[in-house]
């Protein structure tokens, strides 16, 4: 599964990412990486953005790009 | 007295200004970094007898070229002469921001660790044992709060300790497998003596990251030859240990192992906070359904302000530049220099000062926007709307604003970080109507429409321009900035309030800068245009008139006379030179040279279109939109589907001279500025146009 197939309140964990290098070193500084545990907070209206949070660091990220971060 | 230079560096929304702002008697210096538009600020004071400049570097969450921001604090950290690093940490969440404090002591420069927002810590329970992080790290770590002031003298000490300090010990410790590949290539280069402004440690981890710019360094050395074998085996082996080929996975994992590491062994979290004070927020301002409607009355709010409380000072603003204009003249007596002096120079910075309330107040919302956390809920909430467009969440405000002026809108664009975005946002900032083309509608509207229809035809003419705008920046995503999009991963800061000081050296910063750029090239413009509308003279005409107007029997006659003097001026000057010349390019929109000069003078200010008709057609100088004068004249002399086709020619060329300066500035180059004018003019042409033929056809 991946990340933006999340739920809305539910929690996993990174099994992998699949993004480009940029991405990945992004992800990263904001503790986005392998066996992080992620928190679905919120959805916008059209489900094309979500809220997820990362111990205590809180990130808006598009469906698009949550594609690209496998979870389990 | 020895100056010590600081690079202040730290992950956004850890209140490094906040914090460098509370130590007292400091001197702020605001310029730029060279290239761009990001605001560079240099901090100086005395203390202890040491002189401190402090360069307060863009918040970066890592050391990359990912966004503006972080490729200029990179390349001043690697390039830029400074004594010490001074790294701001934000202790309520202080794993993640380890992460940068651990790329910081790859690079092996003096580092000094602030635990900021210790107040807050304190509240949430978390416990950090400063002295044992310090020791791990192998820097000094001091607990500071820049709300409550306190931890500021230590840190000062700390500053002085370190930079006396005469060797830089490197203390960070990788694992085993790395530290082993580290120092293979260490002692070769020790053999070989290399010579670098930074120690052969760090060197050797940027060799081991792939870094480019060491590289490149590198090739052009015969040292290559033999260091490339012992690099590449140092590959091979991280390789293996960890499993993966990415060496910025394994660097990641490395810093990730470390700041997990030492919060282990140094930070306790006594209590778990269920739901917090931003969770609480959140739940309503976030909200699906409740979030936008609550977000679009506060712009609703913010506008009324700066455009409403913002129109009093501006009235004083413009009385004061009025006085000064005929002060001037009355002083200098009817010369050329005063004339130049008066109407050209004043009268063109007073329209730059103008706008200074709206800037000012506008200013001050983004600032508590942005500070308070609240602007990356808002990109949250808007982004899916806007991304279907090309644009990012962030452009809204910029947009909206535009709807008031063009030129706070512009600087306003500055939130958005991304390059392409913001220029992109940039481009289509015009097509919101702002208020000083308001008079030019209500003119043509009045003359060729039913009074009850106007407000519903203003109204359709603000929506048709945003609509414009919209396609406008699909358009071009599709043409000159096609490409891919930029990911849109963003942190969602706490909810946190501003202290004053920091509201007022935001705001204050930002119109400072407009007032010093904008001004200067402003006074250059306005009196170019002043030249090109007073020359060149006519001396025998003038003469004439002069001669006329002594035999003229009543004031009526005196003044028509003098309005024929302005016209024939106008149309004889440079700018009617060029009206003239440029007539068969607007012919096919039903134009006239009348027409054609006064949307001329309108990029100069569309204030100025209004009047340039009125003189044009023969009153006085002094019009406005609502002298019934104008409108017969307008309705008389100019046809319904020219009026329609000028009223959209206006809605989509060049917004005014101030602007489309602001707008270079923000852009970064000339180059844009020529692209906007093509862009916009052509888009206008061919609008006006069609409209033309269509109400033609019509009618």
């Amino acid at each position: 599964m991946t990340l933006d197939n999340l739920k809305k309140g539910q929690s996993a964990t990174v099994t992998a990412i699949n993004a480009s290098k940029e991405l990945k070193n992004r992800f990263s500084s904001f503790g986005l990486v392998k066996g992080a545990n992620v928190y679905t907070e919120e959805y916008s209206l059209a489900k094309k953005t979500m809220e997820i949070r990362i111990n205590k660091t809180r990130i808006a990220i598009r469906a698009s790009e949550a594609e690209k971060v496998e979870i389990a | 007295m020895a100056t010590i230079k600081v690079a202040l560096v730290g992950q956004p929304n850890v209140g490094k200004s906040a914090l460098i702002n509370s130590v007292g008697n400091a001197r702020l210096r605001v310029g730029n970094f060279s290239g761009v538009t990001v605001k560079k600020e240099v901090v100086r004071f005395s203390r202890e007898g040491y002189d401190f400049e402090i360069t307060d570097l863009p918040g970066s969450y890592s050391l990359t070229d990912y966004t503006i921001e972080e490729r200029i604090t990179k390349h001043y950290l690697d390039d830029n002469d400074y004594d010490l690093i001074l790294n701001v940490v934000d202790s309520t969440n202080i794993e993640r921001n380890l992460y940068l404090t651990t790329e910081l002591l790859a690079l092996n420069k003096k580092l000094v660790v602030a635990l900021n927002m210790t107040d807050e810590a304190v509240k949430e329970g978390v416990n950090i044992d400063e002295h044992q992080l310090g020791k791990i790290l192998g820097v000094p770590c001091v607990k500071t709060s820049a709300i409550e002031k306190t931890g500021i003298d230590e840190l000062i000490q700390a500053l002085i300790k370190t930079y006396n300090l005469r060797e830089n010990r490197f203390h960070l410790q990788f694992s085993e497998v790395y530290e082993q590949e580290i120092c293979h290539i260490v002692s070769f280069l020790e053999e070989k003596k290399i010579q670098c402004k930074i120690s052969l440690k760090a060197l050797a981890i940027k060799l081991l990251r792939e870094d480019k710019e060491t590289y490149q360094r590198f090739h052009e050395e015969p040292v290559w030859v033999e260091l490339q074998p012992i690099v590449n085996n140092g590959y091979q082996h991280l390789y293996l240990h960890y499993d993966t080929k990415d060496l910025d996975d394994i660097f990641n994992d490395e810093k990730l192992a470390l700041a997990k590491g030492a919060v282990a062994e140094t930070v306790q979290f006594e209590k778990q906070v269920k739901t917090t004070f931003t969770d609480k927020i959140d739940s309503l301002l976030m909200h699906k359904f409740v979030g936008l409607p609550i977000f679009l009355f506060m712009m609703w709010g913010l506008f009324q302000l700066t455009f409403e409380v913002g129109s009093i000072p501006m009235d004083w603003i413009d009385a004061f530049f009025s006085l000064l204009i005929d002060a001037t003249k009355s002083f200098l007596g009817d010369t050329e220099l005063a004339s130049v002096i008066a109407d050209g120079a004043i009268a063109g910075v007073g329209a730059v000062v103008l706008f200074l309330p709206n800037i000012f107040i506008l200013f001050l919302g983004i600032a508590l926007l942005e500070t308070t956390g609240y602007m990356s809920r808002v990109a949250f909430l808007l982004d899916g709307f806007f991304h279907k467009f090309g644009l990012h969440g962030k452009s809204f405000i910029p947009l909206v604003s535009g709807f008031g002026c063009s030129v706070p809108a512009y600087m306003a664009a500055r939130t958005l970080k991304n390059d392409r975005d913001r220029l992109l946002t940039l481009f289509i900032i015009g097509f919101m109507s702002c208020g000083a083309r308001l008079p030019i509608y209500v003119l043509f509207v009045g003359a060729f429409f039913a009074e009850h229809h106007a407000g519903n035809l203003l109204f359709l003419i603000y929506i048709s321009g945003a609509l414009l705008g919209i396609i406008a920046a699909k358009v071009l995503k599709m043409t000159a900035f096609k490409g891919d999009d930029e990911p849109f991963v963003m942190e969602m800061p706490k909810y946190r309030l501003p202290s004053l000081k920091l509201l007022w050296h935001t705001v204050s910063g930002q119109a400072l800068m407009y007032l010093k750029k904008a001004g200067t090239f402003i006074l250059l413009a306005s009196v170019l245009v002043w030249f090109a509308s007073n020359y060149p003279k006519q001396p025998e005409v003038e003469q004439q008139y002069q001669v006329k107007v002594e035999q003229a029997e009543n004031e009526t006659a005196i003044s028509a006379l003098n309005n024929e003097l302005a016209l024939y001026k106008l149309e004889h000057s440079y700018l009617g030179v060029i009206g003239h010349a440029s007539e068969p390019f607007f012919a096919p929109l039903g134009y006239d040279w009348r027409m054609a000069v006064a949307l001329e003078t309108g990029l100069a200010a569309k204030e100025v279109v209004v009047a340039t008709l009125g003189v044009l057609y023969g009153l006085g100088e002094e019009e406005d939109e609502s002298s019934s004068g104008l409108v017969d004249k307008i309705r008389a002399n100019i046809s319904l589907p020219a009026g329609i086709s000028f009223i959209v020619f206006v809605m989509i060329y060049l917004p005014c001279l101030a602007a489309s300066l602001v707008f270079m500035r923000e852009a970064g180059s000339w180059k844009y500025l020529a692209y906007l004018f093509v862009f916009t003019t052509v888009t206008a042409w061919i609008l006006s146009f069609v409209a033309f033929n269509v109400a033609q056809a019509l009618t």
